[in-house]
Order: C-alpha cells, then structure tokens, then sequence
C-alpha cells in the first residue's frame, strides 16, 4: 500500500485529480460571471462590470463576501441536517467529474460502467435540496424541497430512458468508447455525432437536463416569484454558496453529458502542429460545454416559467412517451440495419 | 488493501443499520439506510459486481428513499410519540433473543468456503444482460406484470375517498 | 481476496438487525425500512455467493429482488398516505379496528 502511495501513477493521478477540480471550481465561479452579463445583454442593462476590468474580479468579490457574512441559523431548525444540506448536495456534484473525459488522456478514472455512475452520482444530489429544505423549518424551504424531490424524480425517468437510444447505437456504457464511436465523418462533411441519429432523444435529454437541475423554466424549486427563494431561503453565507457552485456544477455535468453523447465528446477537426494537436481535444470539448451552457442561459432569460401541474404533466406525458417511442424505433432500426 | 476497504464498508453498513434501528424520527432513519445503501454498493465494487452496484445507488437511493423522503415530508410526521409501554418488555425479551439467532446464524455461516476453482465473474452489464434476456426472460417479463400491478395499486390506494 | 464467509456473516448480521427492526418499531415506515434492511442483507449474500461461484445468476436474483422492493415501496407508501389520512397515526398498534 506505501509503494502505490508514492508510486509515479499515484503521483500522476493526484496531479490530474488537482488539476481538474482546480480548474472546475474557477470555471464555476466565472460561469456565475458569465450567466449574469449574459442575462443583462438579454435584457438590456450593463450587468455586473464594476469590479475590475468587464466586472472580472466579480467572482473574487462575491466569494468574499459570502465568506464574511454572518452564519445564521434558523429558530428550531435542525441544526446538523442544516449543516449538513450543503455538503450533501455539493460532494455528489463535484464527484461526477471524475469520471468525465476532457481529453483522450485527461480523465481521472475510466471505468466500464461510468455513464451510469454519473447517473448514480447525480440521483443524490437531491437530498441535499430535500434535506436543505427540511431541516429549515421554514414553509416556503419545505415547499421547496418538496416540489423538487417530485420533479426531480419525475425527470430522471426521462432523462435515463433518453440515454438508452445513444447505447442501443454505441453499445457502450463508458464514456471515453461513447466519444471515440463518434468519431469520423459521413460523406466527408456531416461528423458522426449522435445527434444527428438521435435528434429526439437530444430533444428530450435537453429538456429533462434543464429539469434536472432546476433551472429556468422548470426552477420549481427556487421559483422566487412564487417561493421567497425556495429551498435555500434560509441559507446565507458560504452554506448558500456552496448551493449555488453545485447548481452550476450541475449545469457542466449535463452539459458536459450531452457533449459527450450527442455532439461528439473531444472529436473535432485536427490541424497545426503537434503541441496544437495535443489540446485540441480538450479545446473542443469545452466549446462544446460552452456552447450548451450558453444554450442554457439563453433559456433562462427568455422563456417564463410554467405553471406547476404542467411541469408534471409534460414530464409525464409527453417526455416519457416521447422517449419511449424513441427507444422502440431506434431498437428497431438497430435490430433490422 | 481489500481487506481494509471491507472492513470500512462493513463497519458504515453494521453502524448505519443500527442506527436505522434506534432512532426515534423516521427521517433519520431513512437517511441513515441510504448510507447503508452506499456502503452496500461499496461492498458490491469489491466483488466485481459494478453493474448492481450503480444499479443499486440509482434504484434505491435515487429513487425509492427520494419516496421515502418524499412521503415522510408530506405527512409532516412529529417525533414518534412515546407510546404506552406495552412493549417495553417485550423489547426487552426481543433483543437477547435476536441476538442469540444473530449468533445461531453467523455459527451456520462461519466455516463457509467458495469453491476455489470457481472461474473468475466480472458483473459487466454485457454479461448480466445476456442472462437476463436469455435464460430468465421468462421472469423478467413477469416483472413488468408486477410493476404494473404495483403501479394500478398505488394509485387505487392514494385516491382521495377510499 | 476477500473469504466467502466475511461476506455471508455481515449478511446474517443484516438480516437479523432488519428482522429486529421490524418486530420492534411500530411505526409503518420504520417497519419498511426495516424490510429494506433485510432485503439488502439478501442481496449481499447472493452477490457473494455469484461472485464467489462464477455465476452470473446471483447477480440477476439481485436484479428481481430490487424490481420487487420498487414495487413494495410504491405499494407500501401508498398505503402508508391512505392510513395516515383515515386515522391520523402510523402507530401500527392503533390500527386494530378488526382485532376483537
């Protein structure tokens, strides 16, 4: 055990380990950035760009603040879930990018089932809205938790069976053989994404991702308008930041999932030398994540949110069936060709 | 290394169980079973069997604790309340006496062996899925049934005017 | 390598708490979790007993059993709604209008 400890694969490993989640917890505080000036040009105003050159130090000044506000506790609150909330729903947050691949040979650990472990990972991140949510004693924190946890429940189910029509093709569950199937172009222009195979179950994966993470216009369990702030209501401080990273932490994995599935993982033209080659991959790919995430942000701030029973109803009613439908016809398609 | 990685495992599966067991709020209890979830999944990797140990995680603990958690908050249950000690002494008889089966039935297990010249089985979700669809589709077909059945009953029993 | 039995004795271990858990508690949903309990008890001992065999078959066993424990919590809380809404309590020992 003390020879694997100080092992150069170890020390390879940690290195990777630090470098990742080194740069995704940057990347998340300047996606914050980003999603705010986003919004502001949607809606005409200047947004936050007060704070250093285009408002850059912002993240710096928020992280700040949030660390010198003062920690409350609501009155008869359940003082050890009320800590506990945050942790619980950051640690699966920040789990999942261990298995994701950035590059061909920048991800911590392939495993043979990880598109299904990301799936595990992200199926806990609900308790920590529930728990948070339960443990403020509070109405509009309970009424949060409670819409979240039959949403994020109902979504799941389409989000899963929306995959299923991806592995009929691919025939893996791992994640770095799900980019390298996509690699290569059909009649030397159209790249062999996924997406273009399965544009439905893309269609659904899109809608039940922004479900999953509680995002406008399905944000049921924040819904400020209707809610206070939902489940975090009672949060302040560095316990709300914590919220808030794991928000957007789960925004990338989506996003990063969806990259990977649909449009092609690190796959991209190659050109210019060979140090240029080496992260080009890596480049794609969070192109690719930046482009969903804008994708996302644009949705926030154009479309309103719909009412509650009819969030329900679509999940139910229309994504399942719909992706049902979607993996019937692709069995099919995959049993005749 | 394995060993180790077992007893961990094993300790948060045992604690966590008897947690579930003495607390006295049912949502303790549930958060404390999704522990024992985990660590079961744990113990599931350890044996080469990763396809049930992401399944497990994702059915148990994404979605039927999410129920359990679910319907615990909906009825917004107080602290059990102390009932009349009918039963006091009964858990007072109860517990050597499940003790003693635990000790009848880890007798039984002790000298146990696997046969050693047992092939080496990876759980990958190819093989688990070639048995499925082959030897027991019978079986798995009857699930649905049962998923069905189970789906019509919940919703007889959640109605308003029973 | 892990001996058979380490597995085998941590699933009887299980099982017994679960067993125990559901003939003391008296409130509905401790007795299913309780009920989990045992049935994960279960499942530990079928992997061990697939994994330690070469047979896959364990590992499907796993698969139903889960399918089943769906279905009892969707059953189970169903019920549960329905008795808390027609007699305030999920005491089990108040449930006993049949019982003479």
């Amino acid at each position: 055990m003390i020879e694997y400890f100080s092992s150069l694969e170890f020390l390879i490993l940690s290195a990777k380990m630090i470098a990742i989640l080194g740069s995704v917890m940057g990347a998340l505080a300047y996606t914050t950035l980003v999603e705010r000036r986003i919004m502001a040009f949607v809606q005409m105003r200047p947004g936050p760009n007060r704070v250093g050159p285009y408002g850059l130090l912002q993240p710096i000044a928020d992280g700040l603040k949030f660390l010198f506000k003062e920690q409350t506790v609501p009155g008869n609150a359940n003082v050890l879930l009320y800590y506990a909330a945050p942790i619980v729903s950051m640690i699966p947050a920040l789990l999942s990018f261990a298995v994701i691949p950035f590059g061909p040979e920048l991800l911590i650990a392939d495993i043979n089932v990880s598109l299904l472990l990301i799936f595990a990972i992200t199926s806990l991140g609900v308790y920590g809205i529930v728990l948070g949510g339960w443990s403020s004693n509070s109405k509009y924190p309970l009424m949060g938790a409670m819409r979240a946890s039959a949403q994020m429940l109902s979504y799941e189910l389409s989000l899963t069976l929306s995959v299923v029509g991806v592995l009929l093709i691919s025939n893996t569950l791992s994640l770095a053989n799900l980019v390298q199937g996509q690699q290569g172009t059909w009649f030397g222009i159209i790249p062999k994404w996924n997406i273009f195979l399965q544009p439905v179950a893309f269609l659904v994966y899109l809608l039940s991702g922004i479900a999953e993470t509680n995002r406008l216009p399905f944000d049921f369990a924040e819904s400020e308008q209707e809610l206070v702030a939902g489940w975090h209501t009672e949060y302040s401080g560095m316990k709300f930041a914590m919220f808030f990273l794991a928000e957007y932490a789960n925004m990338v994995t989506v996003s990063a999932l969806a990259t990977i599935m649909f449009l092609g993982g690190w796959n991209g033209p190659m050109f210019g030398p060979s140090w240029l080659q080496m992260i080009l991959p890596t480049v794609w790919f969070l192109l690719k994540i930046a482009a969903f995430l804008f994708v996302y942000m644009l949705v926030r701030a154009t479309i309103p949110r719909i009412r509650y029973d009819q969030l329900m109803r679509f999940g139910w009613k229309v994504l399942l069936p719909l992706a049902l439908a979607n993996i019937l016809v692709t069995s099919f398609f995959v049993a005749v060709l | 290394m394995m060993e180790l990685l077992f007893f961990v495992f094993a300790a948060i599966a045992l604690g966590s169980a008897i947690n579930v067991l003495v607390q006295r709020h049912v949502l303790y209890s549930s958060l404390s079973l999704i522990l024992l979830l985990t660590a079961m999944s744990g113990l599931f990797v350890l044996m080469q069997a990763e396809f049930l140990a992401v399944i497990n995680v994702i059915v148990y603990a994404g979605a039927i604790m999410v129920l359990f958690v679910f319907v615990i908050m909906l009825l917004n249950l107080p602290q059990d309340e102390d009932e009349e000690d009918r039963l006091r002494w009964l858990k007072l008889l109860g517990i050597p006496m499940g003790l003693f089966l635990m000790f009848m039935v880890i007798r039984t297990v002790w000298n146990v062996e696997g046969s050693a010249a047992a092939p080496q089985l990876s759980g990958t979700p190819q093989a688990i899925g070639a048995s499925l669809f082959t030897d027991y589709l019978l079986p798995f077909e009857l699930t649905s049934l049962l998923i069905l059945i189970a789906l019509m009953g919940a919703v007889v029993f959640a109605k308003k005017d029973l | 390598m892990i001996p058979l039995n380490w597995y085998l004795i941590l699933g009887a271990a299980l099982f017994v708490l679960g067993m125990l858990g559901f003939f003391l508690k008296r409130n509905i949903i401790a007795l299913l979790l309780s009920v989990e309990i045992m049935l994960n008890a279960v499942n530990l001992t079928f992997v061990a007993f697939s994994s330690r065999n070469g047979q896959i078959s364990g590992q499907i066993f796993v698969f139903f059993v889960l399918v089943v424990a769906a279905a009892e919590a969707a059953v189970g809380l169903a019920l549960v709604i329905a008795m808390f809404r027609n007699r305030e309590t999920l005491n089990v020992d108040r449930s006993n209008l049949l019982k003479w």
